[in-house]
């Protein structure tokens, strides 16, 4: 694990991170208001403990990181492929056109533009295929969600025109 | 109510139309999902919790229990046929399982390991109906003090001592604690880290945060990460097991039965330790003969023990589960969930508030089982073909309906963003080998372990010592030390002795 001496820095930003998380729970924790009822453990003890106990761990990990780290020893990190932007910013391009648009186009439209783009992301190139699947998948999905579970995923634009305006 | 009643009880509703209806669904789907890589029996369950408002309860957790062992099955075809185990208990079935397929002989491999499959999980089962009533007799002693020790050991076991690093694994654990504090506080109404964002105050969602960490955090480190081009599916060949096959792998399904079972019981829940230990164990225990096939050509030995011991352990994840409402797996704490959402409070008083609910369900675990051998070695074909499926369409398709799950609960953005932001986290806790089930499980159980720590508290009018002053909470709480700092103070004293 500390092998090496030098710090790793993937590493060092995994440890401050953790830091970061534990310092934002413990500003929530302080913002509890106080609890006008009376109780034993009130409700601002177990958030203080946790936010401490990531606070410590936080800690613990940079420490564990400016000495060297720990991806190095791990081999299915060490040896993982390289990494590939243009993958992840699709997938992150799929997953933002899906916030985007669930809201005011819909869910199949969002659904199917996020699948084509996801699809993109691991190296598809057959777009307009997985354009015609990306709609039969999301209008099936949609169909079961909706129609025999009763769960509302979203009505928008393609679903009006199909099953008409729900009310 | 004694185990035989409780069977006879359980067979009775199980074996109507409608329950082996669902019995029979859960255990297709299990199988389906089991074969896939990338997703799991916890992500499934988590997607299907809306039918909770639909479905009877019954009816539920039977389809439930099917995808739980149906994954099992489905598990062991992918790390055979592609090398690349589809969960984290069928990892050590890859290694000698796909070396056999290599050399031809899939079809035995893939026969011993859903027969194995169904010796050990109807053993597993057996040992769940016989020692689960005798849990609860003990279990329904136990004040709220004992309780939160219990998931105190609970909490140490599934981060510390499981997984690669206590550091990492707590870590973990904290986060998903932290999740679980989100929203008002049940006791004194106070909103508590919710960030002044009012959809927060109901909390975090657990179908978010599985399907955050299950779907898309598995997702985005895939497509970080991946190796272009398909992937080489081994041809099945034919489903056959000969004479010598099936001697060589009759005692390595009892011993990994054996092996698995007190495992997934034991708060260390978890398949990766009793596979592990039943491979190393057959390879010492198998002939001379059989030990060179060892890591060359592949032996039988090391798939049906490994294989036996993970479905056996599956069904000892269900006696905690059951019988103190402890989950020790990600898909226990999701199925304890479902509990919840039907107003079912999990714990010892299941087995006699809910005597029905329960003994169906565990007559299901054995009807299932039998679905599952026979689902299986005829339709090995047809899980091969699922294999096939690219992987641009297949997880295309998962992200979909995973923003399907979480936008169906709620119909909000807010939700939206918060299941991607976790699924970010979690792509970089794959990235960082940060382990994700603590997450759930610190999430579901943590808000449990508070109210039996304020209920602890409150008893014995705020003296923190009843927590070891009681002599069981005492002992538990001295188990989970020595869980935490006994492999560490182990390691220094081997260095020592190695040193001088």
């Amino acid at each position: 694990m500390s092998g090496g001496s030098r710090p790793d820095r993937a590493d060092l930003g995994a440890g401050l991170f953790v830091l970061g998380l534990g310092g934002l729970a413990m500003w929530q924790t302080l913002v509890i208001p106080a609890s006008p009822l009376y109780a034993q453990v009130g409700p601002t003890l177990v958030p203080a403990l946790v936010s401490a106990a990531l606070l410590v761990l936080g800690a613990l990990l940079t420490v564990s990181a400016l000495r060297g780290g720990w991806s190095a020893g791990i081999e299915e990190v060490a040896e993982a492929p390289p990494a590939i932007p243009r993958s992840l910013g699709l997938l992150l391009a799929g997953l933002l056109a899906n916030l985007v648009l669930i809201g005011p186009l819909g869910f199949t439209i969002a659904a199917s533009a996020q699948f084509v783009l996801v699809a993109a992301a691991f190296g598809s190139r057959a777009h307009l295929r997985n354009l015609g699947i990306a709609v039969v998948v999301s209008l099936g999905a949609y169909t079961l969600f909706v129609k025999a579970l009763g769960v509302n995923i979203g009505a928008g634009l393609v679903e009006g025109l199909i099953f008409g305006v729900p009310e | 109510m004694g185990a035989l009643d409780g069977l006879a009880l359980g067979f009775g509703h199980a074996l109507t139309i409608p329950n082996l209806g669902w019995a029979l669904l859960g255990c297709f789907l299990g199988t389906a999902i089991g074969v896939l890589p990338g997703i799991g029996p916890a992500l499934t369950i988590a997607l299907l919790l809306p039918i909770t408002f639909t479905v009877s309860a019954t009816g539920a957790f039977i389809l439930f229990c099917g995808i739980f062992y149906g994954a099992m099955y489905g598990g062991s075809t992918t790390s055979i046929l592609l090398n690349t185990p589809g969960e984290s208990g069928s990892i050590i079935t890859a290694l000698e399982g796909a070396k056999m397929a290599r050399n031809g002989r899939a079809g035995p491999a893939l026969a011993t390991s859903a027969i194995g499959s169904f010796v050990a999980g109807t053993v597993g089962t057996l040992g769940l109906a016989f020692l689960g009533p005798v849990i609860v007799e003990y279990a329904l002693q136990l004040g709220p003090a004992e309780y939160f020790s219990l998931m105190v050991l609970c909490f140490v076991t599934v981060s510390a001592v499981l997984g690669g690093s206590a550091l990492r694994g707590l870590t973990s654990l904290g986060f998903g604690l932290l999740l679980g504090l989100v929203g008002i506080d049940l006791q004194t109404g106070q909103p508590r880290l919710t960030f002044g964002i009012p959809e927060l105050l109901d909390g975090v969602n657990v179908v978010l945060v599985a399907v955050a960490l299950f779907a898309v955090g598995e997702t985005l480190h895939l497509a970080w990460r991946h190796v272009e081009g398909p992937q080489e599916v081994r041809p099945v060949g034919k489903i056959m097991m000969s004479r010598s096959d099936l001697r060589r792998s009759f005692w390595p399904w009892l011993r990994g039965a054996g092996l698995g079972f007190p495992f997934g019981v034991l708060p260390a829940g978890g398949s990766e330790m009793p596979t592990m230990l039943s491979y190393y164990a057959e390879r010492k225990l198998a002939s001379p003969d059989a030990q060179r096939e060892f890591g060359t050509t592949g032996a039988i030995e090391g798939v049906a023990g490994p294989e036996a011991a993970n479905n056996a352990a599956a069904a000892g994840v269900l006696v905690p589960m059951l019988t103190l409402g402890l989950p020790t797996s990600a898909t226990a704490a999701i199925m304890l969930s479902a509990f919840q959402s039907y107003g079912i409070q999990p714990g010892p008083l299941l087995f006699t508030a809910q005597a029905e609910l329960v003994w169906t369900l565990i007559a299901s675990l054995f009807i299932a089982n039998v679905m599952l051998v026979v689902l299986n070695l005829p339709l090995v074909g047809l899980w091969a073909r699922i294999l096939k499926i690219p992987q641009p369409q297949l997880y295309a398709g998962i992200l979909v309906f995973a923003t399907i799950g979480t936008y169906g609960i709620s119909n909000s953005v807010v939700d939206l963003m918060l299941l991607y932001g976790i699924g970010i986290v979690a792509m970089f806790m794959r990235r960082f080998d940060f382990p994700v089930a603590p997450v759930v499980i610190g999430m579901i159980l943590g808000p449990m372990a508070e109210q039996a720590m304020r209920q602890a508290l409150t008893i014995s009018q705020g003296d923190w010592s009843t927590f070891v002053t009681r002599p069981v909470s005492l002992v538990i709480l001295l188990i989970a030390v020595a869980a935490l700092a006994g492999p560490r103070l182990y390691g220094a004293w081997v260095r020592r002795v190695a040193a001088t």
